[in-house]
């Protein structure tokens, strides 16, 4: 890992981007790494499109603003790809990871030209198999960390198991389908670019 | 031992409020100060603290109960922002006149209207002359230390004035980041026990508080009210100085980076300083003599011990993080100019308006105001906009 990789997200209200990057954040921070996660609030409705950011430093870190020139872009609702301009600033050495059934052929008209790694994953196929529900969020957090490889898969799997049990404290039955959906998520998360 | 833990900012200060188990909390919720409150609310709930909860049905109520609270002898706090704490500005004078040190958190939102939930300090700005002790803080960190600090230094005997804590509205108050805790019982232990000279429950010595104060007095009265203030400097620098022994975190009325031979300084408050800071650094690898002053202690206001820093700089710019309607420049602007003056430092000095209703401040908008000082002309157009939109 870099000293400092910067990540954007990109998805809808509802679709719990901002909880993927609080998670991502906690699992980073597990790691002993300085954190931010951060999500750009505006009027916040189901649907509309909204933005969440994480920095993972080496290093304390200082700096208040949003992300421009991310490392990653987690695009969590493909639908966005034409709605908003998901690479812009994405660093070429960096990498696009998207949840869609679609082919490389199909997406690549909508990243403008962007010459880095591109990622997708069936995070919709994944979270109804392993929740019966449509929750991308947790698949495309697997995502995320398999591609950024700010941990091992083992450590982060474990990590998660603590998470989970915290944050669902009150609705244990939905532990085993979250982390069965990590699991086929790091497993399925695949680079067509 | 301290606590390695990430929290954000309104986390870390309902921790810290737990911490101090306060006598009463009263608060009305308002976004981005809402989960101070509402955390609070879950340790009473879960007995985690023995705090009388009251759930007010506004603002102006919210501190009026930490008034009769406090005036009674307890330790009162609150939290608000933007239009809750105008709500209750009435009743802000009143804690202050009272001298009661009544602690609250301020997560700094733009006032209405138009209708807008995001950060500026134009909330914070409009109680500047309140009387209250007003401690702005960069990080979550700053916030926890600065809360943890605000008892001690609102009720020593020298000062018993309130004490408000501001953060930056999202930036810091919903950001997760990094940030040490303290153990409970040192907490406890730092800061003792509430024990006010004179309070309305006291039965061996009762006594009016809040009285009618007409000719004879109201003036001597406000000059109390000016020397608790003077007094409460040497307090901070105390209370921060025990503090730092603990910690190893420093604390001053405000921070010097990169100061000792700086030529081209801004001058700027709360999460804006961090940027600074990694723009500074960028701009010392190419030779620009850049530096910041991060103001901490608002009010009392640090004016002559800014001016000095300020004497060898070749030029100031001032960052007010509020709409500046008045065609004089900003408040800390006024304070910092107003200060120079009087000190016999003339060093050229402009003023920005920035990061307005929650406008993202940038690396790049940061650089851009040292790229202006770098080319600045004496009594150049002072009064500018960072980061507006022109097309």
């Amino acid at each position: 890992m870099k000293d400092l990789i910067e990540i954007r997200w990109h998805g809808r209200g509802g679709q719990g981007a901002k909880t993927a990057s609080l998670l991502l954040a906690d699992a980073a921070f597990n790691t002993g790494k300085y954190i931010q996660g951060f999500p750009e609030y505006g009027p916040e409705r189901m649907g509309a499109p909204m933005t969440a950011y994480n920095r993972i430093s080496t290093t304390p870190i200082r700096v208040h603003s949003n992300v421009y020139n991310p490392d990653y872009v987690v695009v969590v609702d493909d639908t966005l790809l034409s709605a908003v301009d998901v690479t812009a600033g994405l660093k070429e050495d960096g990498a696009i990871i998207i949840n869609t059934t679609k082919g490389i052929e199909e997406i690549k008209p909508l990243l403008k030209g962007y010459k880095g790694s591109v990622y997708t994953i069936d995070a919709r196929k994944i979270s109804e198999e392993a929740l019966g529900k449509y929750f991308p969020n947790t698949p495309m957090l697997a995502a995320i960390v398999k591609v950024t490889e700010i941990m091992p898969d083992a450590d982060f799997v474990e990590d998660m198991k603590g998470s989970f049990k915290h944050k669902f404290s009150k609705k244990p039955e939905v532990i085993d389908g979250n982390m069965k959906a990590i699991e086929i998520a790091l497993k399925e998360v695949k680079k067509v670019q | 031992m301290s606590i390695r833990e990430r929290l954000s900012g309104n986390e870390a200060t309902a921790i810290a409020m737990k911490q101090i188990n306060p006598d009463v909390v009263a608060a009305f919720p308002i976004t981005p100060s809402t989960e101070i409150p509402q955390y609070f609310s879950t340790y009473v709930d879960n007995g985690e603290v023995d705090t009388e909860f009251v759930a007010v049905e506004s603002e102006h109520s919210a501190m009026s109960a930490c008034i009769g609270a406090e005036a009674a002898g307890a330790r009162a706090m609150t939290a608000t922002s933007a239009n809750g704490l105008e709500y209750m500005w009435e009743m802000v004078q009143i804690a202050s006149s009272m001298r009661l040190p009544i602690v609250m958190a301020l997560v700094n939102r733009a006032i209405s209207g138009p209708l807008n939930i995001h950060s500026d300090h134009s909330d914070a700005m409009a109680v500047r002359d309140s009387g209250w002790i007003m401690l702005f803080s960069e990080t979550n960190q700053e916030a926890y230390d600065n809360m943890i600090m605000a008892h001690r230094i609102a009720e020593h005997k020298d000062v018993n004035l309130p004490l408000m804590v501001c953060q930056d509205g999202f930036i810091t108050s919903h950001s997760i980041e990094n940030i040490e805790l303290f153990e409970d019982e040192e907490v406890k232990k730092f800061i003792g026990t509430y024990k006010p000279e004179h309070y309305l429950l006291n039965r061996k010595n009762p006594i009016s508080m809040g009285p009618m104060d007409l000719q004879a007095y109201l003036f001597e009265h406000k000059r109390q009210q000016w020397e608790a203030m003077k007094n409460a400097k040497k307090v901070i620098l105390d209370v921060s100085e025990e503090f730092e022994k603990l910690t190893g975190r420093k604390y001053e009325l405000f921070e010097e980076y990169k100061m000792e031979d700086a030529e081209y300084v801004i001058v700027c408050m709360n999460s804006t300083a961090g940027t600074v800071k990694n723009v500074i650094d960028r701009l010392r690898t190419e030779g620009v003599k850049a530096g910041l002053i991060k103001i901490r202690v608002f009010r009392p206001f640090p004016g002559e011990e800014i001016a000095k820093t300020l004497l060898h700089a070749k030029a100031v710019a001032i960052l007010d993080k509020t709409p500046i309607l008045n065609l004089t420049g900003g408040p800390l602007f006024e304070d910092i100019t107003s200060a120079m003056y009087t000190s016999n430092v003339t060093v050229p000095t402009i003023n920005y308006s920035y990061g307005i209703g929650g406008r993202d401040v940038t690396e790049m908008q940061i650089e851009s105001v040292y790229r202006d000082l770098q080319t600045l002309k004496n009594n150049e157009n002072p009064y500018r906009f960072l980061g507006l939109k022109t097309k």
